[in-house]
């Protein structure tokens, strides 16, 4: 049985959590430079300035947000694979250091009914472990902000409610959160699965690759039809109007209850900042 | 682009109209939703005149002035703002939507809401010369920082008349953050 020792897990979650902060996704990256070609006026300088910021962030190691979010991190553990020491408590040892050595900022509170201190060190980070074939460790990192964060939402839908209204839904979150959660967004869906499920399906699928196409063709068609909606708000870059709201919206699915319909969106900000490696 | 000095003076302020990018110069003090909550009780400078900035930096590395700094979401701040600005506030940067309160007290109380654009945090530091923390200094990057800005870009959100950019984009005003 393969083994790797925790000292490799800390440093390499530390050094993804400074990767993400400081250099941007190349897709969305790529997604905002062609956004930008269609745009003009204010949707144009706020994607002017969004580019140059990107750039500027890389080249001079400033992270390129001052949000360095709360660090959610996906752990596909091989079966085969033996930690020698505590895993989880290896990762949130990354998240420390990579936070204070990268200088992100420390985002998290303890208690969020209590006194809400900082805890300083931006830990506990949210851990999402699943068990897969194999022998490796992959670990990915998405450092998200609160103001998309906070523009998300859930719904328990009946399985007769029409598509229409789980349309309405989704296009009204973004409606109503959207010019506040920093345009052009990229809106994760998660549809099915048990209420805790669908949030995590909405926030996995962020983690696509944005024009890479949904593999379920029912997915990929209501994806297609709801950008353009999202787009056709008018909200634009930062808010300040256009053509571009959303560069994508991810569909993830999962069986559920005879019962049941459960959505999730989860919307981040342009900069979804993610990166992972494989141990 | 206009350059504006702050503190803002009445005839500048009032000549600034939704839409325009302008560059300000001078002082301006970050404040979120903390240091809010501590502000409305007893205020930690005079605010009157001044320009406060929805922001909490990342940590300056060294030989650096701040980390990245670009603004947070204004409307969690809407429940403070009216008092503020009944205070004395005169300005404020931010990203994103406000109140139909906020909207209403800064046509009353004459004053301005900028956007800045959200995620440039990066670019936006490079805007400011110094910053000091002035108080809270155990909220961490909830602290109120002096800074003092140059150039810094910003777009006019909300105008002394209550004209609002975001009504223009979205037609709709919500007050949600």
């Amino acid at each position: 049985m393969r083994m790797i020792y925790g000292d490799s897990i800390v440093s390499t979650v530390a050094k993804l959590c400074i990767t993400a902060n400081y250099k941007l996704r190349t897709d969305v990256k790529q997604s905002l430079k062609i956004a930008g070609r269609r745009e003009k006026g204010l949707a144009k300088y706020a994607l002017k300035t969004i580019l140059e910021n990107i750039d500027i962030a890389a080249k001079e190691h400033i992270p390129i947000c001052q949000d360095t979010g709360m660090a959610v991190v996906f752990l596909e553990i091989g079966q085969d694979l033996q930690v020698k020491g505590n895993l989880i408590e290896a990762v949130q040892e990354g998240v420390r250091i990579g936070y204070k050595n990268g200088y992100l900022r420390s985002s998290v509170i303890d208690e969020p009914l209590g006194e809400r201190r900082n805890t300083g060190d931006n830990t506990p980070a949210i851990i999402h472990t699943n068990i897969t074939a194999g022998d490796k460790l992959k670990i990915a990192i998405l450092p998200k902000g609160f103001g998309s964060e906070n523009a998300s939402a859930l719904q328990m839908f009946k399985p007769t409610d029409s598509m229409k209204k789980i349309e309405n839904f989704i296009i009204e979150t973004v409606r109503k959160y959207g010019p506040n959660a920093c345009p052009p967004l990229i809106i994760g869906v998660g549809i099915g699965g048990t209420f805790e499920k669908c949030a995590e399906l909405a926030k996995k699928s962020l983690t696509r690759q944005i024009g890479k196409l949904n593999k379920d063709l029912n997915s990929r068609k209501l994806e297609k039809r709801l950008l353009k909606k999202i787009n056709s708000l008018g909200i634009g870059p930062a808010g300040l109007g256009g053509k571009t709201t959303a560069l994508a919206v991810n569909i993830e699915t999962y069986p559920t209850h005879i019962a049941g319909l459960p959505i999730a969106i989860n919307i981040s900000c342009w900069a979804l900042r993610q990166a992972q490696a494989v141990i | 682009m206009r350059k504006i000095k702050l503190p803002l003076e009445d005839k500048v302020l009032n000549s600034l109209k939704i839409g325009e990018i302008v560059l300000l110069n001078g002082i301006i003090y970050t404040a979120r939703d903390a240091a809010h909550k501590r502000m409305i009780k007893k205020l930690p400078f005079d605010i009157r005149g001044q320009v406060i900035y929805y922001a909490g930096p990342t940590p300056a590395p060294p030989g650096r002035v701040i980390g990245s700094c670009g603004p947070t979401t204004s409307a969690r701040m809407d429940i403070y703002t009216p008092l503020l600005l009944k205070m004395g506030l005169k300005g404020m940067i931010g990203k994103g939507n406000r109140s139909s309160d906020v909207i209403k007290a800064t046509k009353k109380y004459k004053a301005i809401y900028f956007v800045a654009i959200g995620g440039a945090g990066a670019l936006l530091s490079k805007k400011i010369k110094s910053a000091k923390i002035i108080a809270y200094r155990n909220l961490g990057p909830e602290a109120i920082y002096k800074l003092e800005v140059e150039d810094f870009p910003v777009i006019v959100g909300i105008d002394s008349f209550g004209k609002n950019i975001f009504k223009k984009s979205s037609g709709r005003v919500y007050s949600a953050f």
